[in-house]
Parts: structure tokens; sequence; C-alpha cells
């Protein structure tokens, strides 16, 4: 059966199973590899992708269940709130292994889109989901008060 | 340290014996041009496969075993350890971008192939017969030999330079990628110069920088920005999960549900009767299902039916194996691991002495991308994608189960996403799964094996379980006397590791014992081993995991015993020790330790300092006691690495280390239940996150002019101790069991 779904802007068919997770139709069948494995139960974040904009597990989201809907993984980050995340990810070097980063930037990059200020706090509920066992956590949460800064300081967005 | 016999080892199961490297022969291995080596990762469609070094072509690339110099300009620095997260692919290159006198926006950085001794490891062995990372040795067994190769290389171009503009090669400088000649107005970017250099014959002899004009590494130099963030920030990093080959399939396995049980009997019927799923075949550890991608082979594995046999399996549970070696800690079995002095006389005439009882759990290491490795087979060739740690070993076990020799499994090491120790394992399981998956699938097509989470923390090679008895004591005339029993099981025993267990003493079961660390009159360490079918490996620093808790915890209970300040204490017992004691200092006077302390109910600051692959380190944990919650609010750490290659590296690996090492502190435990793990996945094996992670680390770093040595690892032991010290000071409460548990602790 097929199952059509929009990711990054593009429209795909996907002719696998409906209850296929998200994660692995993309990786598997769509050769977009960005967005990683991490555990399977929605409990790590590696995966997190944007559907509709909003911050989602990829591993548990069958992919029937984004059928009509836009996808965004992190090979189609372009809004200002993901630019600007992403420059701050590299200013301050946050990576180590890197493996985990595309599902923190996608998280931060939520947060950031609906929260133009985030305090630690908020930092803390947005992205205690997303695990990181480099343990990066004090780039993160630094690269996300920078990105929040840069996108301030830029002029309004039409 | 416990490297140092490995060629043995790894003679032993090659079944030969390496070659005696001359100087000369070392030199050649190290610097030569024109060796016809193919460099580069051979991913196909990924990279164009390496040119044969010693390009004839003026305008051709400068190719040597650790430097390319591309016509682009590009200098790509050949990286023969894996990059897993703690910074090699910038250390590596920053090394030769200094003696080369490169610009770092030229450099780049890719994994070295499998192939011994040219990128062996000499921290290791001194023949570099095994290719590996390991025992936090990257930077420091790299160091000359990275220096020797970007030397060699600017001595080259200076060569062609001085040739080709008929000027005398001392006249001309170097500086930020660019050769000049002053007197003659000439100037030549590295690429331009890069084929006719290659021509220039390799000097036997080359001048190293005085470290005090080093002006890219070192403590005081400018932040070198990552080689990898980009790629790590974009999603385009290639991990060995991300290995697409035409045809390939994707396999998991199902493996014994309780350690030491085996396959008796499979039904392979409804298995095979899902979706995709296109081989079912028994292998060694267990049965691999095969499907057309990871979906299938999920949902195979899923209607797939073994029958174990069990009789060999471990059954019991943790709290039973824990009674067991507290069992034999007080009993007479033990080999000595080290003595000196009278320490029963001395605790006989101690006024107080100390007893000690302390509990660690079997941890997994659970590093984000799961065990994977893709394998191709061909009739007289093997190739392996991996983010691998051991390639020497893996390429022999990888050969003896497809029945090829080691030179011809051919292995691509790709950055791996985290490993902790976990990749570097003597048996090679994951890579020895893939292998022979490909082979009973008779090579039909590329096979990817990936581990799920459930498979990765439940699948054993964890830090071993351990119990230690201590009994220590400040006598009336001011001397330490410290007696401890390590009860655990070797990693080493029964591996291609075996012959570095001298006298009975597996070294990784008590390095970093007190007496190595401490001026202690009277001190006996002893250690006996205990068995299980259990499967154990090195985790982030080894046994120092442990060794430094019990240490660092009892010498601050007889500082408060000998009613001395916990610094103070420290350094009037460390006077052999400066480097202990310079790293103690720096951590306290940027702490603040002399100032009192806020009194606020649940505060408490506590100290610990030491030292593990060659590296010191001294943190002091200010934390927040709330109930039976700890809160870590800041950490202050001081670190002597020698030379800092990168110090931005150095502190992101210090804050990497306190994070892991405060995760096993807090929340990390593997038990079992009638020999069952108890925790699948990471709502079970809690991890820390950011929420518990502390907003404030600061990292100082002692200035050193002593060779570099490793940051991987000695960030994590101290963190723990500095942990359970400071929760002594807020509630006075002793922590001896890991993970923390306040609760249990307040009823001990």
């Amino acid at each position: 059966m097929s199952i059509k779904v929009t990711i990054n802007g593009e429209a795909r068919e996907l002719d696998v199973a409906p209850d296929m997770p998200l994660l692995w139709a993309i990786r598997d069948h769509l050769q977009l590899t960005g967005t990683k494995f991490g555990c399977g139960m929605a409990l790590c974040g590696a995966c997190t992708v944007h559907i509709d904009g909003q911050a989602t597990r990829s591993c548990t989201t069958p992919v029937a269940a984004v059928e009509g809907k836009q996808v965004t993984t992190i090979e189609g980050l372009a809004s200002p709130a993901g630019k600007a995340v992403q420059q701050a990810w590299i200013a301050l070097d946050v990576p180590q292994c890197g493996y985990c980063q595309s599902g923190q930037i996608m998280s931060a990059t939520a947060l950031l889109a609906g929260n133009s200020k985030p305090s630690d706090a908020d930092i803390d509920a947005a992205m205690s989901g997303n695990i990181c066992r480099c343990a990066t956590y004090v780039r993160i949460r630094s690269a996300i008060h920078q990105a929040a800064d840069t996108l301030g300081a830029a002029p309004a967005k039409a | 340290m416990y490297f140092r016999h490995i060629e043995s080892a790894a003679a032993l199961a090659a079944g030969t014996t390496p070659a005696e490297l001359s100087r000369r022969q070392f030199l050649k291995l190290t610097t030569l041009a024109g060796s016809g080596l193919t460099l580069g990762i051979l991913l196909p469609g990924c990279a164009p496969a390496g040119k044969g070094a010693g390009a004839t072509a003026a305008s051709g690339p400068l190719s040597m075993p650790f430097v390319r110099i591309a016509p682009d300009d590009t200098v790509t620095v050949i990286c023969k350890h894996v990059e897993a997260g703690q910074g090699v692919w910038t250390g590596l290159p920053a090394i030769v971008a200094e003696e080369l006198d490169a610009a770092w926006g030229q450099m780049r950085a890719e994994s070295a192939p499998a192939q011994v001794p040219q990128y062996g490891n000499f921290a290791f062995d001194p023949k570099g017969s095994v290719q590996g990372t390991g025992g936090s040795t990257a930077v420091a067994n790299s160091w000359m030999q990275l220096r020797q190769a970007g030397a060699t290389a600017r001595a080259m171009l200076v060569a062609a330079a001085a040739r080709s503009w008929d000027v005398p090669p001392g006249e001309i400088t170097v500086s930020d990628g660019v050769v000049r000649h002053a007197g003659k107005a000439r100037q030549a970017s590295f690429g331009e110069l890069a084929g006719l250099a290659a021509r220039e014959s390799v000097p036997s002899e080359v001048k190293l920088k005085d470290p005090g004009s080093f002006r890219l590494i070192g403590a005081g130099a400018q932040r070198l920005p990552r080689l990898d963030s980009k790629a790590k920030s974009t999603g385009t990093q290639q991990f060995a999960i991300d290995v697409t080959l035409p045809g390939m399939m994707t396999a998991v396995v199902m493996r014994p549900p309780r350690f030491g049980a085996k396959v008796q009997s499979f039904d392979a019927t409804r298995a095979k009767a899902v979706a995709g799923v296109v081989d079912v075949v028994q292998i060694p550890r267990g049965v691999a299902v095969v499907g057309r991608d990871m979906y299938s082979a999920r949902k195979g594995r899923e209607a797939l039916a073994v029958v174990w046999d069990e009789s060999g399996a471990e059954k019991r549970s943790t709290a039973q194996i824990f009674r067991d070696y507290h069992a034999l800690a007080r009993g007479r079995d033990a080999v000595v691991a080290g003595q000196h002095g009278d320490v029963d006389a001395a605790l006989a005439r101690a006024a107080h002495r100390l007893e000690g009882s302390f509990e660690f759990p079997y941890l997994a290491h659970a590093p984000m991308e799961p065990l994977t490795a893709v394998c191709r087979l061909g009739t007289d060739k093997c190739e392996i994608w991996a983010g691998c740690q051991f390639q020497t070993i893996d390429q022999m076990n990888a050969a003896r189960e497809v029945g090829l020799r080691p030179g011809q499994i051919t292995i691509y090491t790709l950055a791996a996403g985290g490993t902790f120790g976990r990749r570097a394992n003597p048996e090679s399981d994951y890579i020895v799964e893939v292998a022979s998956i490909a082979k009973a699938t008779g090579g039909k097509y590329p096979v990817r094996l990936i581990w799920t989470r459930e498979d990765d923390i439940t699948g054993g090679k964890y830090r071993p379980l351990v119990v230690h008895h201590v009994t220590a004591a400040v006598t009336r005339d001011g001397e330490i006397a410290y007696r401890q029993r390590v009860v655990g099981q070797s990693i080493m025993a029964g591996t291609p590791f075996q012959s570095m267990i001298k006298e009975g003493v597996d070294p990784t079961a008590i390095e970093g014992n007190a007496p190595e660390q401490y001026d202690l009159e009277h001190a006996h360490v002893s250690w006996t081993q205990a068995h299980s079918p259990v499967t154990v490996l090195w985790w982030r620093s080894v046994g120092h995991t442990h060794m430094a808790f019990s240490k660092e915890v009892m010498i601050d209970e007889l500082a408060q015993a000998a009613g001395e300040d916990p610094v103070a204490f420290r350094l009037r017992h460390l006077g052999k020790h400066p480097r202990h004691a310079a790293a103690l200092k720096l951590a306290a006077e940027k702490a603040g330790w002399d100032r009192p302390f806020v009194k606020e109910p649940g505060r408490g600051r506590g100290v610990a300092v030491h030292e593990s692959f060659g590296t010191v380190v001294a943190e002091i944990a200010e934390v927040t006691v709330k109930g039976d919650q700890i809160t870590v609010d800041r950490v202050v750490c001081a670190v002597d690495c020698g030379v800092a290659v990168t110090p931005d590296v150095v502190r992101a690996q210090m804050q990497s280390g306190i994070g892991y090492g405060l995760s096993a502190a807090l929340l990390g435990k593997i038990t079992l239940t009638d020999g069952h793990v108890d925790q699948t996945n990471f709502h079970q094996y809690q991890v820390l996150r950011i929420n518990q992670m502390p907003k404030n680390i600061e990292v100082y770093i002692v200035p050193s002019g002593n060779a570099p040595s490793g940051v991987g690892e000695p960030g994590t032991p101290p963190i723990a101790p500095a942990v359970a010290n400071a929760v002594r000071a807020a509630t006075g409460i002793r922590l001896r069991t890991l993970p923390f548990d306040l609760a249990a602790a307040r009823k001990a």
C-alpha cells in the first residue's frame, strides 16, 4: 500500500507497511539518514523530527499517521530558528560523537520556534527528552541561549 | 598501562611474530612518500579512491602515510584512532598543523585504513602490532609521530620551493599555509607545491619545533574549532548505521535470554512468513533474522521461536551475587596486588579504625549509536564498515569467523556514535556477528547488523560488578594504614589479553589503588577473582571507576577522623605526587575552598583527586540535597594532561567525563533477577539528562611542558567520590553503594 507524505517540502510515496515507524521509513526507504535510531521507544530523542512544526519522536510514529502532513528532518531544516541553532552548535563546538545531535537540534529548534527567550527551566523541560551520552549538555544549553540571542538581535522576519 | 604486553597477545592470536622495527624502518613507515599506500575511506560513492602516493605530476598531491596535501590546498591528516567524540579528528590534525605551519582552515581529518604496523598504537606496544583506540592513548601515542610527519611534510615543501625558486632552503619561511622567500618576493601555497614536494627525497632527520614556539596548540593557544562540528550539526556525518550498499539487507540477532545460554533449537517458520524477511540463520551467538529493512527484520525476530539450553547459564540475581562477593571479600582466597609497611600492626595500634564496604553494580556503556556493522563478503575478501575501536583484533576475529586471513579483512573505520570502551572488545562480538551472518548467508548480499537498544542494554560486556572491603586508620603518629580487598570478575582472563595478567592479578581490577596515588606508610591491596557467565569489559576509565571511589571516600573519612580539612589532609599525603598536589591546589583555589562554604541546610561540597592514564584530575563538587534528591550545582575541575594540544577539546572531555561519571553515580545500574537482566531500555537503565547536568562546570588546565597524556577517560573517576564527599558534608550520610540511594543509605 502506498502512503503519501511530504518530507522536507517534497511529496514522496512510500510503499511500506502503514505501521512502519516513520524513522525506518525515512532512513531505510528514503535514505535520509540524518535522523538517528537510539531507542525505538521515544525515550532518547535521537529520532526527533518536526511534524507540522512539532518536535516528534519518529521511532514511535507510524508512517500512516503522517499521511498528508509536513515532515521536516535535519536535512530539510531551513527555518531561521533552525539555522540559528545549527550556527550556535558549530560556533560552540557542541557535538562530540555527534550521534544524538540531529535530534537535539530538532528539539532545540522547536523550542525556539515557540519560545524566543527560553529560561534554563524551559530548556530543561524541552530538552530532557534528548539523551546525550557524551553529556554535551552544558554546551547544548549555552548554544540554545546563543541561538535565542542571535534570533532576538536579527531583524523581524516577514 | 594494561596494554603493555599486547603485542604478544596479538601475535599469539594471529599466529605470527610481529616484525621488529628498526628506527630507520619506523621513520620510513611514518614519513615515507611513495610507499604505495592507498589512503582514504573507500566508501563507494563517498570518496575518491586515494591516488597512489608519490605522485609524479607537478600538480599532484603529496601523499604520505599520515599527511596528504592536495592541489586544492587541503591538508588531510590520516587518523589511526577512531573518532568517537573524544576529538581525535581535531587533536591529531592540530599536531600536524603545528609542525607544518598550516592554516587551521585547510586541515581535514580522515580515518586510516586498518593496517599494521603503519597505523599501530605505539602506546599499546612499541612495535605497533595492534591498531586500536583505548586507554586514553590517542594524542599521547601520536604526539611524536605526527609532529615528525608534519615537520617532514614541511621540509619537503620547503625543499621543493627552494629548488624551484633556486634559493637556499634556509631562507624560506612558512606560515599559515604559505611558503615564502622574502628576497625574491616569491610565495606559493601548499597545494601549488605538493606535486613538486612529492618528488623530493624524504629527509632522514627533521627538526621539530621548540614547544615555546607553538602557536596553534597548548593551553594558551586560541581555540581551534573542531573539524567535525559542521557535519555533526547538519546530519551529514556518516556512522556505520548510515551505510547503504547496493542490495544490502538488514539483520537483527536473537541472543540468549541469560548469559551463558546457547541455542538448542529454533523454529523459523513464522519468522520466514513475515513480509520482507529473506533469511533466518543460526550463528554462534544466536539466531539472525535478515530482512529487506529494519522493520521486517525486527518483525521477523518477534515471530522467531528459539529453545535455549540454559544449563551453563547464570541464574543468580545480583542481590545474591553481591552476597557471594562479600563472602569472598571476607575469605582468605586472594592474590596480593601490592603491599608495603606493616598494615596489620599499624591498624592494631590505631585508636580508631574506619571500615568501608563498597558495592558497584554492573554498568552498560549505552553509546547513543547502538552497535552496528556492515559486512560484504566475497570469496577471498571481506569488507567491514564499523566504528571500529580495535581494528587489528577485529580483523583477526572476523578472519577466523569467515575462514580468511586477517589481511583479507578490509575495515573502513567510520565515526563511532559513542563507545566508551564498548566497541573495543577482545572477542569483537558485533563484528564477528555480522561476519558470521554474511558467512551463513553465503555472501549473497551485503548485510547490515543493528543492535536494538534492548540488545545493547541486556547484551552484557558490562563494567564488572565489584565489591570492596576497606579498613583504614590514621595512627597516633600520623601514619596512614590502608587495607583493601577487591572482589570482581576479570576483564582480561580468557581473552587474548590473558598474558597481561601478572602473578594472578588482572591489572584492570585494581588500577588506581590508594598506595599508588598517596604516600601511605602501610598498605595492603588484594584481589579475589570472581566468576560468572555475565560478560564484562572496560567501561570509560575501567578499574578507576570503582578504585577511585573507595580511595577518595576513605581518604576523606580519614581526614575527618583526623580532624583535618580534606584538601589540606590530602596535600600532606601527596608529597611524592606533585602533579596530584598541583591539580588539587588549582581546583581548590578556583573553587574558593579556603573561603567558608555557604552554610545552608542541605548544601555541601566535596573533593576528589585521581590519576588515570597519566592524567591527573581534581574535582570539587557543590551539591544540594533536598529530601532524597541530590543535585550537583557546580563542579570545578583542574586537569594536568601535559601539553593541552587542543584545550577546548580537553575542556569538552572533562565536561563529558564528569557527566558520564555522574550518570553512573546518580542513576546507573544493571541488575539481574534469576539471571535475567531487569533493564531493557532507557526507561529502566536511566542515564543523565540535561536537567540533571550541573549548570556550572569550570575546567582549568594545569600549565605543563610535559608530553601530552589522554583526556577521554580521566575526567570520569573523581566525580562520584567528590559528590559522595559533598553529600556527606551536607548531610553526614555516607554513600558507599552505587548508584547513590539516599533513602537506603539513611537506613543503613
